[in-house]
């Protein structure tokens, strides 16, 4: 362990930059722009020197901390805001930094003609101080400070053009299920703090050897239950579609390459809990494969490219959901697969902006067709991170993916040959629809409206598309040269053993590659050999419209939740009024009701108080006579 | 001669003067069943004092004389003012605290 006390400006920088946009108001409104990008970038350069810094140091002296100041300290319970610079969140620090910090420089263009673009900018900078805050606490209390500032930056940035209603919705709808995983995370919290007596990382890893295993598995699901909000997966998904209100540069940065991996950020973090407790992992992995298939077929069947996009995030993070519930084996090709896909994802958010700019905010990709000519810089961007995201050598996901595939394929068993199936019937659906993406939106026929008219982006909006693309590209093939990443992680995780070998590497990268190709091949049969419909034909089958619904995920949650919730309300308010409220108003009328009765022995007259006395008297001394005797 | 007899004549008449007390609308009256009752007790007093063979109850029989002197003052005091301002002295008149 090393300290510094330079991993505090991290999230300083970007914290300043948001406080001075947000409080210099319209005078800021000229440069705003300017600061959030420096703002961004110089904590991207933090990150880089304590890479340095770290590249020197041996693996045990690598990871970093910081105390900033002691925060609670009560009986023997003392959490200190601290800061933990490790081989894991330096990997987060440099994408969230580095991934932001292009799309600060897209955003100055992409957002030019919104006369908030300087607001624009404060809650990235935040959503970057609080991401980094995510990534950088060293307990899970530190940490779920900055997990509630990501949803409530999310929050702020989906609703951000909040003038139109159905936006300020998904808005809501982000945050209130984002609560159901926040609640998870804090109940987790909670368990470990009542059976651990600590919710340090370190403190739970050394406690974690002796816990109970009911107590860990509690604390895993707890926190699988906060991941699966974050992240958008099965059963907390549904978000994530409708958050795609927000402005693009936003999609591409918490919607696809940062936030919403923060899950995977947990429970890669959270290994020693997971792998103390068997149930809780296998749940993870289940929720991965659900996520991943169920992501990959809404993909299917959206015609607005960003939700096209939005689902393929949520069926790519089921991939390392996936990936993460495998154990020791999984978690370094889990966080690999997270980082190309911040680089592919993200590029392919920028190119979907892109396009959008350059067709009046059209979505619809049966409105779009033949865009290559026109944005050639945006198509071959697009394309490879089309090949990336496919999964074809030498580009970024054919390392990451296929890892997972054929981790998933070696973890024996039934359970192998069921996730490798799954994993490997994913990767092919996602080809399907990713085709279908590219040749709906770049070839073909033109069906666009009648006032667009394409054009290429300008510079500040290419060239993060193209950095990203050469990510998308590279990033694969350097983070697994010489398996780089798995032993740079490796001091972080437990020891696992040889695993049996079901399949080899090269027939999971062919059976794969094959899947890939069926699914390109079918897209292509289906949207290029045939003329693509300007709407969506109304004709289809049952599956498709279903699909289109999400799966029904919305009627299911509205249905089952929403309704008996409605309902249960409505019980509770009832009761209220008939129970407490009849409670607090009854003992007003008992009293009210008995005054008026014993008003009526207050008459006025002096006789008759005598008498009242006489008679009390009289019964005071029968009861004493009565007792005495 | 039974002491008992003289308790016995202390509870008619007390009950006589509570009757009063209760059912005459004269406060003059009033006032006067009050001394019935008063002197009612110091009668049962004065008894127990002879069947105890001490001197307490003669005590409190001459407390209660000197309590009743007063009352008679300060009561009659309030019963003139009474009649002089409303020409009434009818105990039923003076009910203004209810009205």
């Amino acid at each position: 362990m090393t300290t510094s006390n330079s991993l505090v400006y991290l999230i300083a920088l970007p914290l300043l930059g948001a406080t001075i946009l947000l409080l210099a108001g319209r005078r800021a409104d000229k440069w705003g722009h300017i600061l959030g990008t420096l703002m961004s970038a110089s904590a991207f350069a933090v990150g880089l020197y304590q890479l340095s810094q770290m590249l020197g140091r041996s693996n045990e002296a690598r990871p970093v901390t910081q105390k900033l100041f002691e925060w609670i300290s009560v009986g023997t319970f003392n959490v200190d805001a601290g800061l933990l610079l490790d081989q894991l969140s330096i990997c987060f620090v440099l994408l969230i930094t580095g991934v932001g910090t292009l799309i600060h420089i897209y955003s100055i263009s992409y957002m030019s003609h919104d006369h908030d673009r300087r607001r624009f900018f404060a809650y990235l900078n935040l959503f970057i101080a609080a991401m980094l805050l995510l990534v950088l606490g060293n307990s899970y209390l530190n940490l779920y400070v900055g997990w509630e500032g990501v949803g409530l930056a999310s929050y702020l940035l989906i609703g951000f053009w909040n003038q139109k209603p159905a936006y300020a919705t998904a808005s809501k709808k982000a945050f209130v299920m984002n609560r159901i995983g926040d609640m998870g995370l804090s109940f987790a919290i909670m368990i470990a703090f009542a059976t651990l007596g600590t919710v340090s990382f370190e403190g739970i890893k050394a406690a974690s050897g002796t816990a109970s295993t009911a107590a860990l598995t509690a604390i895993g699901i707890m926190l699988l239950v906060a991941a699966t909000g974050k992240s958008a997966q099965f059963p907390l998904q549904a978000w994530l579609g409708d958050a795609m209100a927000g402005p693009t540069p936003v999609s591409a940065l918490i919607h696809a390459a940062t936030m919403v991996t923060a899950g995977v950020y947990l429970i890669t973090r959270s290994n020693f809990i997971f792998d103390a407790a068997p149930t809780a992992q296998l749940l993870v992995v289940i929720v991965g494969a659900i996520t991943l298939l169920f992501g990959a077929l809404i993909g299917t069947a959206k015609d607005d490219i960003k939700k096209a996009l939005a689902a393929s995030t949520m069926s790519q993070i089921g991939y390392m959901i996936l990936g993460a519930g495998l154990g020791p084996v999984g978690y370094a090709f889990a966080i690999m697969h997270l980082l190309t896909h911040g680089f592919f994802k993200a590029g392919m958010f920028l190119g979907a902006g892109s396009v959008m700019h350059g067709m009046n905010d059209e979505v619809n990709m049966r409105k779009y067709g033949a865009l290559r000519k026109f944005m050639p810089i945006t198509f071959a961007t697009f394309g490879l991170g089309y090949l990336a995201i496919l999964g074809v050598p030498p580009f970024a996901g054919f390392y990451s993916k296929d890892m997972i595939i054929e981790t998933a394929f070696n973890s024996g068993g039934s359970k192998g040959i069921i996730l490798g199936t799954v994993t490997l019937l994913g990767a092919g659906i996602t080809a399907f629809y990713m085709t279908r993406v590219m040749i709906l939106t770049f070839t073909g026929k033109a069906r666009w409206d009648e006032e667009a008219h394409p054009h290429e982006s300008p510079l500040l909006m290419w060239l993060p598309m193209v950095v990203l693309a050469v990510g998308s590209v590279s990033s694969g093939f350097l983070l697994s040269r010489g398996d780089a990443l798995v032993n740079w992680l490796s001091p972080l995780f437990a020891e696992h053993g040889e695993h049996s070998e079901l399949m080899k590497p090269i027939v999971v990268s062919g059976l794969a590659l094959a899947m890939v190709a069926i699914g390109v091949a079918i897209a292509f049969l289906k949207y290029s050999r045939q003329e693509v419909a300007a709407v969506a034909p109304e004709d289809v089958s049952v599956f498709t419209k279903i699909a289109r619904q999400d799966l029904m995920q919305d009627r299911f949650n509205e249905a089952v939740f929403m309704r008996t919730g409605q309902q249960l309300t409505q019980v509770l308010v009832k009761t209220d009024e008939a129970v407490i409220d009849g409670a607090v108003r009854g003992v007003g009328r008992l009293a009210l009701g008995s005054g008026s009765i014993l008003r009526g022995m207050q008459t006025g007259f002096v006789r008759s108080y005598a008498a009242l006395i006489l008679i009390g008297a009289a019964l005071l001394i029968a009861a004493i006579w009565v007792v005495v005797q | 001669m039974d002491a008992a007899n003289y308790l016995y004549l202390a509870a008619l008449l007390f009950t006589i003067g509570a009757v009063g007390v209760v059912v005459r609308r004269n406060a003059i009256v009033v006032f006067m069943c009050i001394e019935l009752m008063l002197n009612a007790a110091n009668l049962a007093f004065v008894t127990f004092s002879r069947i105890n063979g001490d001197l307490n109850g003669q005590v409190v029989a001459f407390f209660t004389m000197v309590v009743a002197a007063c009352e008679v003052v300060v009561g009659l005091a309030i019963i003139v003012t009474i009649y002089r301002s409303r020409r009434s002295a009818s105990v039923d008149d003076a009910s203004l605290l209810k009205r």
